[in-house]
């Protein structure tokens, strides 16, 4: 391991806003991206389920 | 051995296999992505001259490189879709539309992020940085057009024209930074000579980039189900499968 303190470990040797502002976007969007597309495939189910309905 | 890739090229049948393949994908992306920030983050030392800043290499080339990958797998598969008509080609080419923009979004990001401590601006239009701009909007563009058309056979082959023809950019975007004089610095890892970079750094990016292969499988196999579920639903066999009859009233 590298560093001596989690303070440091963030710091990031002064990069901290750049490199955790990379790091953590990327890791939002990937989240949103995954909730989203469970989201999508609910209403995905959704829609043949109801579209049975109206045509028996 | 043979593959029967019509009879995989199939709603029906790729349903099923992408059903099956992505619970795996999406777990190997994770153990990749665990072990390739491990090495970043742990393991690897300082770089000489960018010190710690020079990590958002992790992220900044693994998303790079698969927002160019993405936008060649929409050109195959519309070049698949607008010769052979097949059913899935609009299908897989829409499932991996939102997938590739996030990338070149992320890509320009954590550029821009990478470029104000080491360049002193987030932007600068050169060639690297605006042909992958270029990109970006051409994601939005395949986006937005396939979505305003509701004819959805008319707009998958409007949308693989825009697939196609904005392929062009991609070489482009790869070769920019030969082509022309750019603030972006040249290919750090090619295939045609050794890497010029240390070795966990390499390792530790590698990897990386291969978990954003294996997450974009596992997104792409998640997004194309709903997207076949949507288009055949009024298909027997999607009105029988248990998940569809489970959500009906």
């Amino acid at each position: 391991m590298r560093w001596e303190s989690w303070a440091q470990f963030w710091d990031m040797g002064g990069y901290g806003l750049y490199v955790w502002g990379s790091m953590g976007m990327t890791a939002l969007f990937i989240v949103f991206e995954v909730w989203q597309a469970r989201v999508a495939h609910q209403q995905a189910l959704a829609l043949a389920a109801t579209e049975s309905q109206d045509n028996p | 051995m043979t593959i029967r890739w019509f009879y995989y090229a199939a709603p029906q049948t790729f349903y099923a296999l992408a059903g099956r393949l992505w619970p795996w994908f999406a777990a190997l992306a994770t153990l990749l992505a665990a072990a390739g920030l491990w090495i970043g983050f742990a393991v690897a030392p300082a770089d000489a001259q960018q010190g710690e800043g020079y990590r958002i290499i992790f992220v900044h080339v693994p998303v790079s490189w698969m927002s160019m990958i993405i936008y060649l797998a929409m050109a195959f598969w519309s070049i698949l879709g607008l010769t052979f008509n097949t059913r899935l080609s609009g299908l897989m080419t829409r499932a991996l539309a939102p997938t590739g923009a996030m990338f070149a979004f992320l890509s320009l990001w954590t550029g821009a992020l990478w470029g104000k401590p080491m360049w002193g601006t987030w932007w600068v239009w050169d060639a690297r940085l605006t042909s992958e701009l270029i990109l970006f909007f051409l994601y939005l563009g395949y986006m937005a057009l396939t979505s305003a058309i509701d004819d959805v056979r008319r707009a998958d082959r409007a949308g693989a024209l825009i697939a196609v023809v904005g392929a062009i950019n991609v070489p482009i975007i790869y070769f920019s930074v030969t082509w022309w004089n750019t603030l972006h610095q040249g290919a750090s890892v090619s295939l045609t000579r050794s890497p010029s970079m240390a070795a966990l750094m390499l390792w530790g990016m590698l990897i990386m980039a291969l978990a954003c292969w294996l997450y974009t499988l596992a997104i792409v196999c998640y997004r194309v189900r709903s997207l076949i579920i949507e288009r055949e639903r009024h298909a027997d066999w999607v009105q029988n499968l248990p998940e569809v009859a489970g959500v009906k009233p």
